[in-house]
């Protein structure tokens, strides 16, 4: 299985090298690598549909239990099935659509990049690899939606998508710590069997706040649903593979993953419930007012995302069946229906559902395939939607509280995408050719196949529903690990309140569909409530928060040294002054400390004067004399406190400084005033408060019992373990030689910067 | 700062300089001295030379820009710090000496190439400074 994740990695590297070749009619054999791998998940299905479950675990990081071990269950290999199968068309798709696109390569590999990742996610069984799929899943969904990175929205819209997916990561990471705080482990098959533990631990609400986060985020709930219908900017195959069929489905598959972890009861329940039903609801009633057959399909789709969630909150056998068929129909004709769009958005150059009318004339195929999407959409027997929608309603009307209310929501979400679906997959196909699209001709096989496989596929497993119940159903039934009665996929259950349900849905989605027609002054009327929109609080949100930013780095960044220093010294001085007079007491003992010399009076003299003619000189370069004469005599300092290393180092340092600042001195003009008598004032108040500050520090330093231990340390090992006599030195390049070497390749970064800085401004100087 | 006694000082004193701040290097396993202040001598030496007969003369001593005594510095002082671990098996930045000192330098071994690296990237730090400072002011 390591291969079959690493599989995609490697051939988007090999693009990196490659892409030249794949850029014209080889870009179709890129398909071949999701193919394969479909026909290897394929293989599994007899192991899977007999109960077995697959562990395959290699080390990576064992010291922190992060490892790649993967587990291949119902689950997982619908969701591997999906990614594949999904893929190979929508690459096979991608190929005609994108034809002889300059970036077609770069396209392959971010979308083989982001087909490894998501299998990578659905495969692990250990929550951090599965974070780094998740991570790996929204940077490649970064480089897709802003794919045309020469349009401005793209990008914005690429921005938003990352920023509320990655905090989604950010939050499953925390999730996943606390999580393996409390188990021990980060083994999802370990904690299986701990869930008690889990749901009675202190960090239960907690971990459940950050892994609803995370799954809200990345499969669009309200109100973090707006990222989905921004990421529309994205080209249409990635619309499909990405943010209808697989990527967003990755929250869906967190929260299946984790029912049979997390789920404790009543707060599950309800979160699940009320925040799923909202998300259907709300971009339900959203359909209406679009006109944008992608926007519509967006909202369908965050639609579709919500009833998965909220059956997942209802958490009963029924529902979570319910929601694995659902996933399976879903895929199947939310993606041909946005491969139906790209194909109209190709040809004919338009989107508008308004515009569109008669193509069924000139794209039959596509006109078919349309329909069928249609009907799964709507859930018409004898289609997998019938039996899906049944599966809800059943689920629905057996819950335990609020049944008729769940029931009602359930109805008027389908209603209204059973009319989303026809709107998408009908409207633009029925009615009189207009004259401007009459020599459209029907586009290569490669993009209209795809979707009628996809259909087709979707009316098969509704003839024969026990094709999904084997192979998918029962297997994920028992990964959720409750005690199931044995079930049977059904087309056709008798005459009941169910199928009275199902009636009404498509009456209803029948009127609806012939008495509202998509316009764009039901558009308009929408937009004038955007100011309360999610979307636009929390852009608003992150607007002040840059704009806050900016204040907060003008402040502190005004590109003036002497700013820098004051602030850092004034910061120091504050929190220095607070620790000492919080809690100090000036009992040094003096008379314990050694006398004073004639050599060090003298020094501190030559030290004093140095300093005051540093201070109060005219001239630049007396004061830069007079600074050289501070660093020696603490040179000289060094040496009478038998410290001969730092002394020389000291001396040449000093030397050096002496010279740079000579250097830079002498050709400034000479009678410049940089600063005026209020600003000396202040600095020299700040630095005589922070001299004073540091020798008290000193002075209570002195109290504090010696540890002699580390220096004995070194001077009784230097010779004996590292063959040197000069402590120091072995200490700089044997004991602590890892610092020596970031040290030196810290000054190689300073004297680069230096270099980039001076040789850089001289060239744009020399531009003008 | 053209005098004719700090020209004719310094011709005198590039080599002797240069030839103490590779005594400094050497001593420094067991007296004080070490590849740190060893650099910085050595990077005086060529800053007084600067000093008295030119940027450009300097540079024409050296041949190439004093960059580059960074990277193989760098090199230099890691390759050393793997070399246990390369040739011995033991740890990174494990000290391995030689059983005989040779005369005149006195014990070799991983350490003394390490001091090695960081002088030669303190003389090329320092004078890639220095020299594109005075070039640009």
């Amino acid at each position: 299985m390591l291969g079959a994740v690493l599989l995609g990695f490697l051939f988007s590297l090999f693009l990196v090298f490659a892409g030249s070749y794949f850029r014209g009619k080889l870009a179709v054999l890129s398909s071949l690598i999701p193919l394969s791998l479909f026909v290897y998940f394929l293989t599994f299905i007899p192991e899977i549909s007999s109960g077995e479950v697959i562990y395959e675990s290699y080390e990576w990081i064992p010291s922190f239990g992060v490892n790649l071990s993967f587990t291949l269950d119902g689950l997982a290999l619908l969701f591997a099935l999906m990614i594949t199968g999904v893929g190979s068309l929508v690459f096979l798709y991608t190929s005609a659509y994108l034809k002889d696109h300059k970036y077609l390569d770069r396209f392959y590999g971010y979308l083989s990049l982001f087909m490894a990742a998501m299998l990578g996610l659905v495969l692990s069984d250990n929550l951090m690899s599965l974070f780094i799929f998740w991570e790996l899943t929204s940077i490649s969904s970064f480089y897709l939606i802003g794919f045309n990175n020469d349009k401005a929205d793209s990008r914005k819209s690429a921005l938003v998508a990352l920023g509320i997916t990655g905090i989604g990561g950010l939050l499953l990471l925390g999730g996943a710590v606390l999580l393996g705080d409390v188990v021990g482990t980060y083994r999802i098959s370990e904690m299986l069997s701990m869930r008690d533990a889990i749901t009675d631990s202190s960090n239960y609400l907690l971990i459940l706040l950050l892994i609803f986060g995370a799954a809200f985020t990345k499969s669009a709930q309200f109100p973090f649903h707006f990222w989905l219908p921004g990421a529309m900017k994205a080209p249409t195959p990635v619309s499909t593979y990405l943010h209808s069929a697989t990527m967003v489905k990755a929250g869906v598959y967190l929260l299946f993953r984790m029912t049979p972890v997390l789920n404790g009861g009543d707060i599950w329940h309800t979160v699940l419930i009320v925040v799923g039903a909202i998300t259907m609801i709300y971009s339900a009633v959203h359909i209406i007012f679009r006109t944008d057959l992608k926007g519509i399909l967006a909202y369908s789709t965050i639609s579709a995302l919500g009833i998965l969630v909220f059956l997942i909150g209802i958490g009963t056998q029924a529902a979570l069946i319910a929601a694995a068929v659902f996933i399976v129909v879903h895929a199947l004709y939310k993606a041909s229906l946005f491969l139906i769009t790209g194909i109209i958005d190709h040809e004919t150059g338009t989107r508008d559902v308004t515009q569109l009318a008669g193509l069924r004339k000139v794209l039959l195929p596509v006109a078919i395939a349309g329909f069928i999407a249609a009907l799964i959409s709507g859930g018409v027997p004898p289609t997998l939607g019938f039996v899906g929608k049944d599966l809800i309603y059943e689920s629905t009307l057996h819950f335990k509280n609020n049944a008729v209310l769940l029931t009602i929501i359930a109805i008027s979400t389908n209603v209204l995408l059973f009319y989303a679906g026809f709107v998408a997959g009908v409207k633009p196909f029925m009615g009189k050719l207009p004259k401007k699209f009459e020599k459209l001709h029907l586009p290569s096989p490669l993009m209209w196949v795809p979707p009628l496989i996809m259909t087709i596929a979707g009316l098969v497993f509704g003839l024969f529903p026990s094709l999904i119940e084997t192979t998918f159903a029962k297997p994920i039934a028992m990964t959720q690990a409750i005690a199931f009665e044995d079930f049977h996929l059904k087309l056709w259950h008798g005459f009941n309140t169910i199928l009275g349900l199902s009636a009404i849905t498509l009456v209803l989605g029948v009127v609806l569909y012939f008495t509202l027609k998509p316009s764009h002054a039901l558009e308009n009327k929408i937009a004038k409530l955007d100011f309360i929109a999610p979307e636009v609080l929390l852009l608003k949100l992150s607007e002040g928060f840059a704009v806050f930013s900016k204040y907060w780095t003008n402040f502190f960044q005004t590109g003036y040294l002497r700013h820098y220093i004051s602030i850092v010294v004034a910061f120091l001085i504050l929190l220095l002054g607070y620790l000492i007079f919080s809690d100090f007491s000036l009992e040094t003992d003096f008379s314990t400390l050694a006398d004073l010399t004639i050599y060090e009076i003298s020094i501190l003299l030559m030290l004093l004067m140095g300093v005051l003619y540093t201070v109060f000189t005219k001239s630049r370069l007396a004061a830069v004399a007079a600074l050289g004469v501070v660093g020696l005599s603490f040179s000289l300092l060094f040496l009478f406190y038998s410290a001969p290393d730092l002394a020389m180092t000291q001396f040449s340092v000093d030397t050096l400084t002496v010279i740079l600042f000579v250097l830079v001195l002498y050709k400034l003009p000479k009678y410049l005033n940089f600063s005026n008598k209020w600003l000396r004032m202040k600095h020299g108040v700040l630095s005589v408060s922070f001299g004073v500050l540091i020798t008290l520090l000193i002075l209570r330093v002195l109290k504090e019992p010696k540890n002699t231990e580390i220096s004995e340390f070194y001077a009784e090992n230097a010779y004996k373990l590292a063959h040197g006599k000069n402590v120091v030195n072995v200490i700089l390049v044997d004991f602590r030689g890892i610092d020596t070497m970031i040290e030196i390749s810290v000054l190689i970064v300073a004297a680069l910067g230096v270099f980039g800085l001076l040789k850089l401004r001289l060239k744009t100087r020399d531009k003008k | 700062m053209r005098t004719i006694i700090l020209k004719s000082a310094s011709s005198y004193l590039l080599p002797v300089l240069l030839l103490f701040s590779v005594f400094i290097l050497l001593r420094g396993h067991y007296l004080p001295g070490g590849g740190f202040v060893g650099g910085l001598v050595a990077a005086i030496a060529f800053v007084l030379d600067a000093f008295s007969n030119g940027l450009d003369k300097t540079k024409g001593i050296l041949k190439f820009h004093p960059g580059f005594f960074m990277p193989v510095g760098l090199m230099i002082a890691f390759l050393s710090g793997i070399s246990p671990m390369l040739l011995a098996g033991l740890p990174l930045m494990t000290g391995i000496w030689a059983d005989n000192p040779i005369p005149v330098i006195g014990a070799i071994g991983s350490p003394l190439f390490f001091d090695i690296g960081v002088y030669l990237v303190v003389i090329g730090a320092s004078l890639t400074i220095i020299f594109t400072i005075s070039e640009s002011v």
